[in-house]
C-alpha cells in the first residue's frame, strides 16, 4: 500500500463474484493477456506478481510477425535472448492474484461483490451551500455511497462514462476474435509469440506452456462463427493452414519482395533473426472456443470533476498488438503516482488539478499507440497489390533497423 | 487620551502605521513591559480561555465585545468581506492562492518534518498544533489538516470564517482536526498569554497576510508569544521592490487581473531583511528564505532564487536562556 495513501478508504464495487483460486486448475482458461514488463513491475510493486508467478505464467522472449501476402517478416527480441519480452498470464490467474492481495489490505480497501450501480449523482464544481460536494452512488440494493473521487474502471461500455456524457470516438471493426487453447503437435521450448497477418485479419499463437498455446484469431464475423461451429479436426486444419499456407502470395509480390530485400541488404548489413517456423497444432482444449466482437474506442475526456476513467472505460484497442491490458495498467500506475503526490501535499483527492495531469499524461501516451494499432489493422486488412507492396517494404525496412525496433519495443513495454 | 489609556490597561493595542500617529506608537512602545505584567495578573482568566480553546469552542468571547479591529486595517477588511463567498472557486479570484498551495504546503511540511520526524504514514504532521493566521476560507488550513495536524484558523472577517467552516464541515476527515475562530491575532495572543506551554503552537503560518496588516510589530510580538520554544513561523509575502510594484501590483492587478484590483498596497510590502530584523527583535530567528515566482500562463508557482517579488520565510522561536526563565518566575 502506498504510504502516502494509508488512511484513505477505498471501496471497490464489483459486479461479479469473488474469484478465489486456492489451487490452479489443470485446464488452462481461454482468456489470456500479454503483460508487458512495465505492467509486471506495477503488479510486483503491489505484491500481486509474486502470487502470479507461484500460480501460472509464461514468459516469452521473441515475437515473430509476418505477412500472408508476401514474405515480409519482422522479429522482436531482446538482445542475447536472455531477457524476457513479456509474459502471458491467464486472466483468471491475474484476477485471483489481485483478489488475494486485496484480502491482505482489508483495513484500507473493501470490496463489494455482486453490486450494481443504478444511479450516479455528480457534484457541482464549487458547491452551493446545501448540496453534497462529493460524488453520490446509488446501488441496486438501495444503499447510497459518497466518495471524494470516483474511478470508473467499468469496461468499454462504461456506465460512468455514459452517465457523464463524455463524447467518445468509437467504431466497430467488422471483426470478431476467436480464442481457444491449442494443444501443440510436439512439446517445444515455446518461448516465441507468433502473429501472421491474413487479409481477413491477424491470427496469433501465444505460448502458455511447453505443450499448449493460446489462439487469438481476429477475423470477419462470418468466418468467426464458422470457426466456432467446426468440429475439432477441421478447426485444427484451419489454424495450421492459416499459419503455413502461401496461397495469398502472388509472383509479383514475391519478386518485388526479394528485390526490396536485396536493395536493403546492400544499404545496411542484414540484421534481424532468421525466419522461424511456428509449431503445428494437433488439438484444441475441450470447450475452450469463445468469440467476442472487436472495436476501437477512445473517450475524448478521461476526467471530470471528482471522476477519472481508466482502462477500457477510457480506451479500447484491437488485440493485434497485445496492448489493451497494458494501457490500462499504465493508467493505474500514472494515477496512483499522482494521487500519492496529491495526498502528500494534503490535497483533496478529487481535486481537478492532478486529475488533469493524469489525463494529459495518459492521452499523450495512449493516443499514438491506438493510432498505430488502428493503422496496422487497416493496413493489413487488404490484399490489394499497392498496399501490400507498401507494407512489405515498410516491414522489411523496419526489421533491418535495430534502433527503430528497440524504440517500438520500449514504447510497448511501458 | 483617556480612551487610549483605557485600551492600554485592558491589554489591547491600537496602532496605526501612518505618520500622524507616530506619537501613539512611541507611547505604546513604552507600554510593552507594563502590558507583560498586566497579562500575568490576568493569567487565571486566560487559563480558562485556553481550556475553552482546547475544547474547540468556536466563538471567541473577546472578539464579540470588541468594536475596533487592531492589527488589521478596516479598508483591507472591506476588500475581503465582499469576496468571502468566492474562496473555494478554484478558477475565480483566488485561483493564484489555490495554486500557491503546491509550494507553501510542501514548504511547511518539509521544514516541520526536519524537526519532528514523521511516524505516521499518510499523516506526516500528526500530533502538531498549527495556527493559520488570516486563514480566509481555509485554503491552506485544510491541506495542513489533511496531513494530520490540529489546525486552528483565525481571520477577522466573519464571513470568511463562515465559508471556511461550511467547506470543512463536509469532510468528516477534517471536522476533528480543524477549527476556526473569527478573531484577530492579538486577541488570540491575549488568550494564550501566560497560559500553559500546551496552549502554544508548534507552528504558526501567516501566508499572504503581512502585506495586509496595519501593524507588523504587534503581529510579530503576538506570534512569538504564541509559539512554543523551538516552534516554527512560516510567512509568505511580497517584497518591497520596484519589480514587485511593477509585476505584483501593476501587472497582476491591473493588466492581467490575476488578483482583484486594489488587493495590494505597495506601501505595506516588506523586504525579507526588514522582516528578519523584526522577527529577530522578537526572539524568532530566520532559518531560510526562498523566492517564489508565479507563471500567469500556466497558472503555476515555482521556487526561484530571486526574492524580488514573492518569498517564503521560515523562522524558529529561539529557546529562552535558563537565567531569564528564573527571573520571570520570581517576578510579581
Amino acid at each position: 500500500m502506498d504510504p502516502n495513501l494509508m488512511g484513505k478508504k477505498i471501496l471497490l464495487l464489483e459486479a461479479g463474484n469473488k474469484k478465489v483460486m486456492d489451487k490452479v486448475p489443470e485446464m488452462y482458461s481461454t482468456r489470456v493477456s500479454s503483460i508487458s514488463p512495465g505492467s509486471a513491475t506495477l503488479l510486483s510493486g503491489i505484491g500481486a506478481w509474486e502470487h502470479i508467478t507461484k500460480m501460472r505464467y509464461k514468459p516469452y522472449k521473441r515475437m515473430q510477425v509476418w505477412d500472408a501476402c508476401s514474405d515480409a517478416l519482422i522479429t522482436f527480441d531482446k538482445e542475447n535472448l536472455l531477457d524476457e519480452m513479456a509474459y502471458i498470464v491467464e486472466n483468471d490467474v491475474a484476477v485471483a492474484a489481485l483478489t488475494k492481495q486485496l484480502d491482505s489490505l482489508s483495513d484500507n480497501v473493501r470490496v463489494k461483490y455482486r453490486s450494481r450501480v443504478v444511479k450516479y449523482t455528480w457534484p457541482m464544481p464549487h458547491h452551493a451551500a446545501d448540496s453534497v460536494p462529493w460524488v453520490q452512488v446509488t446501488l441496486a440494493n438501495g444503499e447510497t455511497l459518497q466518495a471524494k473521487l470516483l474511478i470508473g474502471a467499468d469496461g468499454p461500455n462504461s456506465m460512468v462514462r455514459q452517465e457523464l456524457g463524455i463524447p467518445t470516438v468509437k467504431w466497430n471493426y467488422d471483426q470478431s476474435a476467436v480464442v481457444a487453447v491449442l494443444h501443440l503437435l510436439e512439446p517445444t521450448e515455446n518461448n516465441v509469440a507468433w502473429q501472421r497477418f491474413l487479409p481477413t485479419g491477424p491470427i496469433a499463437m501465444l505460448p502458455l506452456s511447453d505443450t499448449l498455446s493460446s489462439l487469438v484469431w481476429s477475423t470477419s464475423h462470418q468466418l468467426a462463427e464458422e470457426l466456432l461451429e467446426m468440429d475439432e479436426e477441421r478447426f485444427v486444419d484451419a489454424i495450421n493452414s492459416a499459419f503455413w499456407n502461401n496461397e495469398n502470395q502472388s509472383e509479383l509480390i514475391d519478386t518485388a519482395g526479394s528485390l526490396f530485400r536485396g536493395a536493403l541488404a546492400a544499404i545496411m548489413p542484414s540484421t534481424g533473426s532468421p525466419r522461424q517456423l511456428p509449431p503445428s497444432v494437433a488439438g484444441v482444449g475441450p470447450k475452450s472456443r469463445v468469440m467476442f466482437p472487436l472495436g476501437m474506442g477512445h473517450a475524448s475526456e478521461y476526467i471530470r470533476h471528482r471522476v477519472a476513467l481508466i482502462g477500457d472505460a477510457a480506451h479500447r484497442v484491437h488485440p493485434l498488438a497485445g496492448q489493451g491490458a497494458n494501457l490500462g495498467f499504465g493508467d493505474v500506475a500514472c494515477l496512483t503516482q499522482l494521487l500519492s503526490q496529491a495526498a502528500f501535499n494534503g490535497k483533496d483527492l478529487g481535486a481537478i488539478q492532478h486529475l488533469l495531469e493524469y489525463e494529459t499524461e495518459r492521452q499523450r501516451h495512449n493516443l499514438p499507440m491506438m493510432a498505430a494499432v488502428d493503422l496496422m489493422k487497416r493496413l493489413y486488412s487488404t490484399n490489394s497489390a499497392p498496399v501490400v507492396l507498401l507494407r512489405t517494404f515498410g516491414l522489411q525496412a523496419t526489421n533491418m533497423i535495430p534502433t527503430l525496433k528497440e524504440q517500438i519495443m520500449a514504447f510497448a513495454s511501458k | 487620551m483617556l480612551s487610549q489609556l483605557g485600551r492600554l490597561v485592558s491589554g489591547r493595542y491600537h496602532y496605526k502605521r501612518s505618520v500622524s500617529c507616530g506619537m501613539f506608537r512611541e507611547a505604546a512602545g513604552r507600554s510593552w513591559f507594563s502590558c507583560g505584567a498586566l497579562c500575568k495578573r490576568r493569567s487565571q482568566l486566560q487559563r480558562n480561555a485556553c481550556l475553552e480553546m482546547k475544547q474547540r469552542v468556536v466563538p471567541c468571547q473577546i472578539s464579540s465585545r470588541s468594536a475596533s479591529r487592531t492589527t488589521v486595517d478596516h479598508d483591507e477588511l472591506k476588500k475581503f468581506w465582499s469576496l468571502a463567498s468566492k474562496w473555494w472557486d478554484e478558477h475565480g479570484e483566488f485561483s493564484a492562492l489555490h495554486a500557491l498551495n503546491d509550494l507553501r504546503v510542501s514548504f511547511i511540511r518539509d521544514n516541520l518534518l526536519n524537526v519532528h520526524r514523521a511516524r505516521h504514514p499518510g499523516k506526516p504532521l500528526l500530533g502538531l498544533r498549527i495556527l493559520d493566521v488570516g486563514c480566509g476560507g481555509g485554503l491552506l488550513t485544510e491541506p495542513l489538516g489533511r496531513l494530520g495536524a490540529n489546525v486552528l484558523g483565525i481571520d477577522p472577517v466573519e464571513d470568511s470564517i463562515g465559508t471556511a467552516q461550511l467547506h470543512a464541515s463536509h469532510d468528516p476527515d477534517l471536522c476533528d482536526r480543524i477549527s476556526y475562530q473569527a478573531c484577530t491575532v492579538e486577541e488570540l495572543s491575549a488568550e494564550v498569554e501566560g497560559g500553559e506551554e500546551e496552549c502554544r503552537f508548534d507552528a504558526i503560518v501567516a501566508s499572504e497576510v503581512v502585506e495586509h496588516l496595519a501593524d507588523l510589530e504587534t503581529f510579530a510580538f503576538c506570534c512569538s508569544h504564541m509559539l512554543k520554544e523551538g516552534g516554527s513561523l512560516f510567512i509568505t509575502t511580497i517584497n518591497k521592490t520596484n519589480l514587485s510594484y511593477a509585476l505584483g501590483v501593476v501587472v497582476a492587478e491591473q493588466l492581467l487581473r490575476i488578483v482583484p484590483r486594489g488587493t495590494h498596497d505597495w506601501e505595506k510590502f516588506i523586504s525579507p531583511v526588514e522582516l528578519e530584523r523584526l522577527l529577530e527583535s522578537n526572539g524568532v530567528s530566520v532559518q531560510s528564505v526562498k523566492g517564489m515566482l508565479y507563471n500567469p500562463v500556466s497558472g503555476a508557482w515555482s521556487w526561484t532564487n530571486s526574492t524580488a517579488i514573492n518569498y517564503a520565510l521560515h523562522a524558529v522561536k529561539q529557546r529562552v536562556r535558563p537565567q531569564q526563565d528564573r527571573a520571570e518566575h520570581s517576578g510579581p
